[in-house]
């Protein structure tokens, strides 16, 4: 009983549970869901294609969980991962031989910088001039889809370099590449910032930014530094994107992403009120959005019905992990026992 | 001897009375068996320190909260009103500190907001701009209704706010620090407006915290300490020194040099020369927040800062850290001059500063205690020199100790610490940072009797240590028990200097009640 309290309490637990209950659901009502079959030497199966569908938001969620817990947003993440599919698509070509126009490497690298600069746009705008991150983000929200469109020419650019289909499409040791992606980036997080004092940084200016700057810290750095690696993070998801589907889309790339982004970093247990955040329970949110997007399609619900059901789940889970929720169902309960 | 005059006079039969008003908040008793009159025709001052129970009584009056016990008679009616609406619609009218109105709408729209008048169920612009007319023209304003609020002065829209308030049946006026935003002209602009209403024989409430405004505006003033009544006198028979002494529950006779700060005075005396310099600052100003300064601390000084609520005090520190900055002046640290332009740069310099307001500016709630501890001096090593966990813990759970935080553990979070706790955590934080100098605003504040006692000692010890330490508190016994010299302010100046034998709570009141 104790030690189920200690668990109750830790953050990690409920997203872990929701996610639980949606496999068991899975375990029931859809055939095969858990079968994993090994062919031409990949993994092949339900639970592989959520891991690798859910890599880019997965990806996008690591940054976000930085931003948010600074007590910011980022809505802006879904129009850069286009950015970066239309700056990586632009320097590789459309050769249909296959041949790059410039080095692969170089064109994801300078997709990258594009984004990072985003990042550092949106930051500056956040920390120098003060402006409320929703509408800081806003404008590269809006403005981001039109780069993308006029790095593509407004055209949809398809890709035929075969090494470039690895990030996205490709295996290795039998798992697919792009989750070797989010391990990396995510233990590289995770070493950042709680190996040295960026995480507590970060949780100090999301609490009380005031305070950060009294105690002699430089909050505006924190704050910059998180939004322009959102913007790191966004790149490397566009190129994940871009890869799987060998094309870049400035519409459609990335389209809504932020949402369900920032779902999953919430999810995860990190308040949209900021301070303590959670990169792991980000990574099992953007899990629980993915398994309900693979279960519905499983069902062959129609695409129009398959947003309310989302919706309803959403819904559900959010209830689940508010406390004040929960603290009051108990005490219904409470009441009843009492009266019985 | 004034309160037995003014309760004895005949007058007119005040329009308000309040008799014996208790409340209680958890924990603190707000209000104990307070009387408060109000006379039509007349200003009347409420005067008290921070916590006195000023706002709370005002509170209780126009129904905000809710009295434990005590009644209130309004032309000699009893009347219990369970909201402002319900204050108002007895006449009861308040204009509050922050002002409620709308600086998009124009000057009539705001005037009339909620009730503008309707013709064939259209608003009515020619008569509502007409009567905006004529309701300011009752306080001698008169501006072209039709412009946008924000377009007037901070005084121009005090006096919207007033009309706004008042109506044909208002009989009282409650104005909340009306005067805290508003320039020395604008000033006497709206106290002719308030003096004109009194003449029309308007009750009004008049709460300030300038003690030369309530002399140049009130009739009458009743002073409140602790929540408790000290008296009513009429404006003219209370000198300020009085005054001033009965805010803060002292008979001019019963100041007395406490045995500490006898010590510390002879202490400042033999520093003499050799001591080193920590701390000059030169000429050191910002418009509109504090008139330029100059002070000096040397090694083991502690410079107390004296004045009343908002006489500069806290501007003071927040320009010499660096939370402000200065447009004149500079800051020499060391001797050394030392560009001071942001909170990090006075940290990284050797200085710590404890803000007066623990919640907003000081503690992180839902941070461990261990990492409120050394968030500074994790600050001042830099980001990826990172302090490891176990290191941490060593130096939270040693200051813990040493200045005896009260917490179930280093790894609980701050914002279950009581007040003084929290208050002795900040002061932890600084201190794991090792600084030469140390500003602490308010540190005694809200904290009870035993942490401020423990407080006061650390500052001493400190200070022996050979710590430059600035030490600002409204209790001015206090700053005379800790302080080597005192700074006394008034009104954003430094206007006075005070070491050895003149440092009295008799002579700090004499220098601001006669102070320029």
């Amino acid at each position: 009983m104790l030690a189920w309290k200690r668990l109750s309490r830790s953050k990690i637990i409920w997203p872990l549970i929701t996610l639980g209950i949606l496999m068991l659901f899975n375990l029931f009502f859809t055939p095969n869901f858990f079968r994993i079959e090994m062919l031409e030497g990949h993994l092949f199966g339900n639970l592989i294609d959520i891991l690798k569908n859910g890599a880019p938001i997965m990806i996008l969620a690591i940054g976000l969980t930085l931003v948010i817990a600074t007590h910011g947003i980022d809505i802006s993440v879904g129009s850069v991962v286009a950015i970066s599919a239309g700056v990586v698509a632009m320097l590789i070509g459309g050769d249909l031989a296959g041949n790059p126009k410039y080095p692969i490497a170089f064109a994801m690298g300078a997709a990258l910088v594009a984004c990072i600069a985003a990042g550092m746009w949106n930051g500056m705008l956040v920390s120098w001039i003060g402006m409320q991150p929703i509408i800081a983000t806003l404008i590269l929200f809006v403005a981001g889809r039109g780069i993308a469109m006029v790095t593509t020419n407004a055209m949809v650019i398809w890709l035929y370099a075969k090494p470039f289909a690895l990030l996205g499409q490709g295996y290795l040791f039998g798992l697919p590449f792009s989750l070797y992606i989010v391990a990396f980036l995510l233990l590289a997080t995770y070493l950042v910032t709680r190996r040295t004092a960026v995480g507590m940084f970060i949780e100090a200016v999301g609490i009380n930014p005031k305070a950060t700057r009294f105690a002699g810290i430089n909050a505006r750095g924190i704050l910059f530094w998180c939004y322009a690696f959102s913007g790191l993070c966004a790149g490397v998801s566009g190129l994940v994107v871009c890869s799987t589907v060998m094309s870049a889309d400035g519409n459609n790339a990335g389209n809504l992403a932020e949402l369900d982004a920032i779902l999953a970093v919430v999810l995860g247990g990190t308040s949209l009120n900021g301070g303590r955040f959670f990169l792991l329970g980000s990574m099992v949110g953007a899990l629980i959005i993915q398994t309900l997007t693979t279960t519905i399609y499983a069902f062959n619900v129609a695409p129009e019905i398959a947003q309310v059901v989302k919706a309803l789940v959403v819904y559900a889970v959010s209830l689940l992990q508010s406390e004040t929720f929960r603290a009051r169902v108990a005490g219904m309960f409470a009441r009843r026992e009492v009266a019985a | 001897m004034a309160g037995e005059e003014a309760w004895g006079m005949s007058e007119s039969t005040p329009i308000l009375e309040m008799r014996k008003i208790n409340k209680h908040f958890p924990g603190v008793k707000a209000l104990s068996d307070v009387d408060f009159r109000l006379f039509p025709g007349e200003v009347h001052a409420i005067m008290g320190q921070n916590g006195a129970g000023k706002s709370t009584l005002v509170k209780v009056l126009t129904g905000v909260y809710k009295q434990d016990s005590g009644e209130m008679l309004l032309e000699d009616r009893p009347i219990r009103p369970d909201s402002p609406l319900a204050a108002q619609k007895l006449g009861i009218s308040t204009v509050y500190q922050e002002i409620n109105l709308c600086p998009n709408l124009s000057v009539a729209e705001n005037i009339f907001v909620g009730r503008q008048p309707l013709s064939l169920g259209r608003i009515d612009w020619g008569q509502l701009n007409r009567r905006a007319v004529e309701a300011l023209k009752r306080l001698n304003v008169s501006v072209d209704v039709t412009q946008m609020l924000s377009s007037y002065s901070i005084a121009i829209q005090q006096m919207v706010a007033i009309v706004r308030v008042l109506d044909v049946s208002s009989r009282i006026l409650i104005l909340d620090e009306p005067t805290s935003s508003l320039d020395e002209a604008e000033v006497e602009q709206l106290f002719k407006v308030i003096r004109k209403l009194r003449d029309d024989g308007l009750a009004i409430l008049f709460i300030t915290h300038f003690l030369d405004q309530t002399y140049r505006i009130s009739d009458r003033i009743t002073i409140l300490k602790n929540g408790e009544f000290v008296g009513e006198y009429r404006t003219e028979t209370l000198p300020k020194l009085d005054l001033i002494a009965r805010m803060l529950g002292k008979e001019l006779s019963e100041f007395s040099f406490a045995m500490a700060g006898e010590d510390r005075k002879k202490e400042s005396q033999k520093a003499g020369q050799d001591a080193r310099s920590l701390l000059a600052v030169k000429d050191l100003g910002l418009r509109g927040a504090i008139a330029p300064f100059s002070l000096s601390l040397d090694e083991g000084d502690v410079l107390g800062l004296a004045g009343l609520l908002g006489s500069g005090r806290t501007e003071m520190a927040r320009l010499i850290f660096g939370i402000d900055s200065a447009n004149q002046g500079e800051i020499l640290v060391k001797g050394r001059k030392t560009n001071i332009k942001a909170p990090r740069s006075a940290m990284l310099a050797g200085m710590g500063f404890c803000s007066e307001d623990r919640k907003s500016e000081g503690i992180f709630a839902e941070l461990t205690v261990r990492e409120n501890i050394v968030l500074a001096l994790q600050g001042r090593k830099g980001t990826f020199r990172y302090i490891p966990k176990k290191k941490q813990l060593e130096i939270a759970d040693e200051l813990i100790k040493s200045l005896a935080i009260k917490t179930p553990g280093a790894n609980n979070e701050a914002g279950q610490l009581s007040g003084g706790n929290q208050q002795k955590l900040m002061l932890a934080r600084w201190l794991a940072t090792n600084p030469i100098i140390l500003i602490l605003d308010e540190p005694t504040r809200g904290i009870d009797v035993g942490a401020k006692l423990e407080i006061m000692e650390l500052i001493l010890n400190l200070s022996r240590q050979g710590m430059g330490v600035i030490f600002i508190s409204s209790e001015f016994e206090e700053v005379i028990r800790c302080s080597t010299r005192v700074a006394v302010l008034k009104d954003k100046v430094k206007i006075a200097e005070l070491s050895g034998e003149q440092m009295s709570e008799s002579n700090i009141m004499h220098t601001i009640a006669g102070g320029r």
